[in-house]
C-alpha cells in the first residue's frame, strides 16, 4: 500500500471462448478485464492490489507506446502469475494480493491502461474474478520508507561507501524505523483482550446472550 | 527482494508487538537494569555487553523460545488490506457458516435459561461463596443439581453442520465428475495425500527410532531408548523450545514428558496470577476435583480471548442487566468466550497424569487449547481445522482403501460418522492413556492435528478385514467400539510407510 491511489475504472469482464458461445458447453475459463484511468495522465505504476475470487492464474498486459494513429500493441508485463497453487481446491481462492513494479517484466513508468487476463482452468467453480482492484502510483518519498539509493538501484557498478569505524550502519536505522512504525500500527489494531474485562465494577449480572 | 524484506519486517513488527505486553519483556527490562551494576558492563559498549550478558545468563534463550512460540501459534500477518475477519478465516462462506452455528448455540443457551428461569450469570450470594471456598477441594463429589440442564451441543450435532457445509461457488451438482467425493464432507479444501504425509511426518519412518515402537520389551534399550533419553535430558538442560519440538517427534520418555511439553508450549515455571476465585492450598488429589477446578478457572480466564484473533469463532457477547445495547456495558460470556460442549473435559483429563501442581496443569491446558483444541470445534479452512481433518480422513480412506470405503458406504455406515467423535476429542477417552500421550507428543512435535485424521484412517485399515464383513452401521460401530488395546505408533507407521499404495 505504498504510494498514491490512482482512481481507476474497471470495465466489465469479457469472456474469451473458442467457437460459438451460444452452443458450446461449459463455462469460460479465460476472462479479460480492462482497467482504464480516465482523466489521469500516464503515471508510474507502483503497486496493484486486489482481492482474489477463485482466479487461478493472472496475466497483465499494458499497451506499448506507439506513435499516434497506429493501433497500440499490448505487451505482457506479468505472465501466468499463480494465485491458486491447486486450481481445484480452495487454497488462495479468496486471498488479498499485491503485485509490485519490480515483479513486472516491462517498463511501468508511463501506464495508460491495464489489461488483466484471468484464467481458471478448473471446471469445478461456477465463476471467478478479481475484486476491489486498486492501483497505486509512486508516492512522495517518506523518510521512514526509503531505502538508500545503492539498495534500490543494484545495477550501478559503484562500490557502496565503506562505513566509518564506530558509526552505526544507516541502513539498519532506516529498517528499524520502518519496523517501529509497523509496531505502532499493530498496537492500534483491534484486540479482543482489551475488551476482556471480567466484570463491570464488580457486577456480572447477565440475563441473556446477544445475537449481534 | 523488496517484497520479502517488507514481509519479514511485518512479521518482526507483529512479534515485537505481542512480546511487548508479556511478562518476559518486563523481566528482560529488569535484568538489563540490574546488570548495569556488573563490572563487565562498560558504557562504551553498553549494547553489546548487555547482549552478551543475556546470552550467557540464558535470557537470550528465553527470548528465542518466546519468539519461536509466537511463530508457531500466530498465523503470519496477512496482507495489510485484509480485514481482521480475514485472519480468522479467509473464506467468506465458512465465516458465515461459523456465524450461523454460533447463533444456534446462543439461541439454545438462551432458551434453556428462559425455560428454567435462571439468569446467565449472577454474583454468588455471600453464603454460597463461603460454601464454595470450603468445598473447593471436593467439588467433584458434591455437584449442584444439573439434572435439568442439557449439554449445549454434542459432537454429532456439530457433524451435521459440517456435512451441510457448501461453497456457493462450487459445482455441487449430482452428476459424477473426476472430483466426486463419496464421503460426507463436500467442500474442496486442500488435503495431503500419503506421499505428502510421508514427507511431512518423515521422523515416523521405518528407519527412525520411535518411542511407542522401539522401546517395547523385546527391543534392547541400547539400540535406541537409552540414547533417546540421554538426548532428551540434554534438550531440557539447554532449555531450547525448537530443539524440544524436533526431539518429541520421536516420542517423549515418560519421565521427561511433563517438562518437555512445558518447554515446547513455553510455559514459565513461575506460578502465574490466574484469576482464581478461591485459594488452592493443600488438596486431596482426585481427578474429578481437578477437572472441575481447571475448567471453572478456564471459563473465567480473559487472557484466552486473545486466541479469537486467529480462531474463526467469536466470543458470545452479553450486556450487564438493564444495559442492553450499551457498548460500555458489554461483556463476553463466558468471560473466556468459549462455550464448552459435551465431553469438553476430556481435553483436560489426560494432562492430569502429567501435572500435579494446579497452576502448571492449568497453564498447559490453556496453552494446548489456544494452540490446538479450539480448531476441533470451530468451522474453518485451516489445515488443522476439523473440516480439513474430516476431509483428510475420508480422502485417505477413499483413495487407499476404496473397497472398504465403498462397502461401508453401501451399508449406510459412512466412516466419518464413526471416526468423527475420535477426532473431535483428539482420541481422548478412546485410547489407553500411555498411547494417547504418545499421540499428543506428535501433535506438539509437528504443530499440527493432521495426525489425528491419519490415525483414524489407520485404525480403519487395521480393522478392515472385520469391517468388510459387517452389514450395518451398528455392527461397524461395534467393531470399532474398543480402541483401548491399540498401539498408535505401529499403526501410523504401517499406514504411512508400509502400505503398498
Amino acid at each position: 500500500m505504498s504510494g498514491l491511489l490512482v482512481p481507476c475504472h474497471v470495465k466489465s469482464t469479457v469472456a474469451l471462448k473458442v467457437g460459438d458461445m451460444r452452443t458450446s458447453q461449459g463455462r469460460p475459463d479465460v476472462l479479460v478485464v480492462d482497467v482504464t484511468f480516465p482523466n489521469v495522465a500516464p503515471f508510474e505504476l507502483q503497486e496493484i492490489m486486489f482481492k482474489n475470487y477463485y482466479t487461478a492464474f493472472l496475466s497483465i498486459c499494458v499497451p506499448q507506446h506507439t506513435p499516434l494513429h497506429t493501433p497500440s500493441k499490448w505487451v505482457t508485463c506479468l505472465r501466468d502469475y499463480c494465485l491458486m497453487p491447486d486450481p481445484h481446491s480452495e487454497e488462495g481462492a479468496q486471498e488479498y494480493v499485491s503485485l509490485f513494479k519490480h515483479q513486472m517484466l516491462c517498463d511501468m513508468t508511463r501506464v495508460l491502461e491495464l489489461r488483466l487476463i484471468l484464467q481458471q482452468p478448473s471446471p469445478l467453480w461456477l465463476s471467478f474474478t478479481v475484486e476491489e482492484a486498486q492501483i497505486y502510483q509512486q508516492g512522495p518519498k517518506s523518510p521512514s520508507l526509503t531505502f538508500p539509493k545503492w539498495l534500490s538501484h543494484p545495477v550501478s557498478n559503484e562500490q557502496p561507501v565503506p562505513s566509518l569505524e564506530g558509526l552505526p550502519d544507516p541502513r539498519v536505522s532506516s529498517e528499524v524505523q520502518q519496523i517501529w512504525a509497523l509496531t505502532e500500527m499493530f498496537r492500534a489494531s483491534h484486540s479482543y483482550t482489551r475488551m476482556g474485562r471480567f466484570d463491570m465494577d464488580g457486577c456480572y449480572d447477565l440475563n441473556l446472550l446477544s445475537y449481534t | 527482494m523488496l517484497q520479502e524484506e517488507s514481509d519479514l519486517s511485518l512479521v518482526i513488527a507483529q512479534i515485537v508487538q505481542k512480546l511487548k505486553g508479556s511478562n518476559l519483556y518486563a523481566q528482560l527490562e529488569r535484568q538489563a537494569w540490574a546488570c548495569l551494576q556488573r563490572p563487565e558492563i562498560r558504557l562504551e559498549s553498553l549494547k553489546e555487553d548487555i547482549k552478551e550478558f543475556f546470552k550467557i545468563s540464558g535470557w537470550e534463550k528465553k527470548l528465542q523460545n518466546a519468539v519461536y512460540s509466537e511463530l508457531n501459534v500466530y498465523p503470519l500477518p496477512s496482507h495489510p488490506s485484509a480485514p481482521p475477519e480475514h485472519l480468522k478465516e479467509p473464506l467468506v462462506y465458512m465465516r458465515k457458516a461459523q456465524g450461523s452455528w454460533e447463533k444456534r448455540i446462543l439461541k439454545s443457551l438462551n432458551s434453556m435459561c428462559t425455560e428454567l428461569s435462571i439468569p446467565l450469570a449472577r454474583k454468588r450470594p455471600v453464603g454460597e461463596q463461603k460454601e464454595l471456598l470450603n468445598k473447593w477441594n471436593e467439588m467433584g463429589t458434591d455437584e449442584p443439581d444439573l439434572s435439568l440442564f442439557r449439554p449445549v451441543y454434542a459432537p454429532k450435532d456439530f457433524l451435521e453442520v459440517l456435512i451441510n457445509l457448501r461453497n456457493p461457488n462450487y459445482e455441487n451438482g449430482d452428476s459424477l465428475s473426476f472430483r466426486t467425493h463419496l464421503g460426507l464432507i463436500q467442500v474442496p479444501l486442500k488435503v495431503k495425500d500419503i506421499p505428502e504425509l510421508k514427507e511431512c511426518f518423515v521422523e515416523l519412518g521405518l528407519t527412525t527410532g520411535q518411542l511407542g515402537i522401539d522401546d517395547s520389551t523385546q527391543v534392547p534399550p541400547e539400540l535406541f531408548e537409552n540414547e533417546h533419553v540421554r538426548i532428551g535430558q540434554k534438550v531440557l538442560v539447554q532449555q531450547d523450545s525448537a530443539a524440544a519440538q524436533q526431539y518429541i517427534r520421536q516420542g517423549s520418555p515418560t519421565a521427561l514428558r511433563a517438562e518437555l511439553w512445558a518447554l515446547i508450549l513455553n510455559i514459565s515455571s513461575q506460578p502465574e496470577d490466574v484469576k482464581l476465585t478461591a485459594s488452592n492450598d493443600d488438596y486431596y488429589f482426585v481427578f474429578e476435583d481437578y477437572l472441575y477446578q481447571v475448567l471453572l478457572c478456564f471459563s473465567r480466564d480473559t487472557s484466552v480471548l486473545g486466541h479469537f484473533a486467529y480462531n474463526s469463532a467469536s466470543p458470545p457477547k452479553s450486556y450487564i442487566r438493564g444495559k442492553l445495547g450499551l457498548e460500555e456495558y458489554a461483556v463476553f460470556y463466558p468471560p473466556n468466550g468459549v462455550i464448552p460442549f459435551h465431553g469438553f473435559s476430556m481435553y483436560v483429563a489426560p494432562l492430569c497424569f502429567l501435572y500435579h501442581e494446579p497452576y502448571k496443569l492449568y497453564q498447559i491446558f490453556r496453552e494446548m487449547y489456544v494452540r490446538f483444541f479450539f480448531r476441533l470445534h470451530s468451522i474453518s479452512s485451516h489445515p488443522s481445522g476439523i473440516v480439513s481433518l474430516c476431509l483428510l480422513f475420508e480422502t485417505l480412506l477413499q483413495t487407499y482403501l476404496p473397497q472398504l470405503f465403498y462397502h461401508l458406504r453401501e451399508i449406510g455406515a459412512q466412516p466419518l460418522r464413526i471416526s468423527f467423535k475420535w477426532m473431535v476429542r483428539a482420541f481422548s477417552g478412546y485410547l489407553a492413556t500411555d498411547q494417547l500421550l504418545l499421540l499428543w507428543d506428535r501433535i506438539l512435535g509437528y504443530n499440527s492435528l493432521e495426525i489425528l485424521a491419519v490415525l483414524a484412517a489407520a485404525v480403519f485399515a487395521f480393522r478392515a478385514v472385520n469391517l468388510m464383513e459387517v452389514t450395518s452401521l451398528a455392527a461397524a460401530e461395534a467393531v470399532l467400539a474398543d480402541l483401548s488395546t491399540l498401539k498408535v505408533m505401529p499403526l501410523l507407521q504401517i499406514f504411512l510407510f508400509a502400505t503398498v499404495t
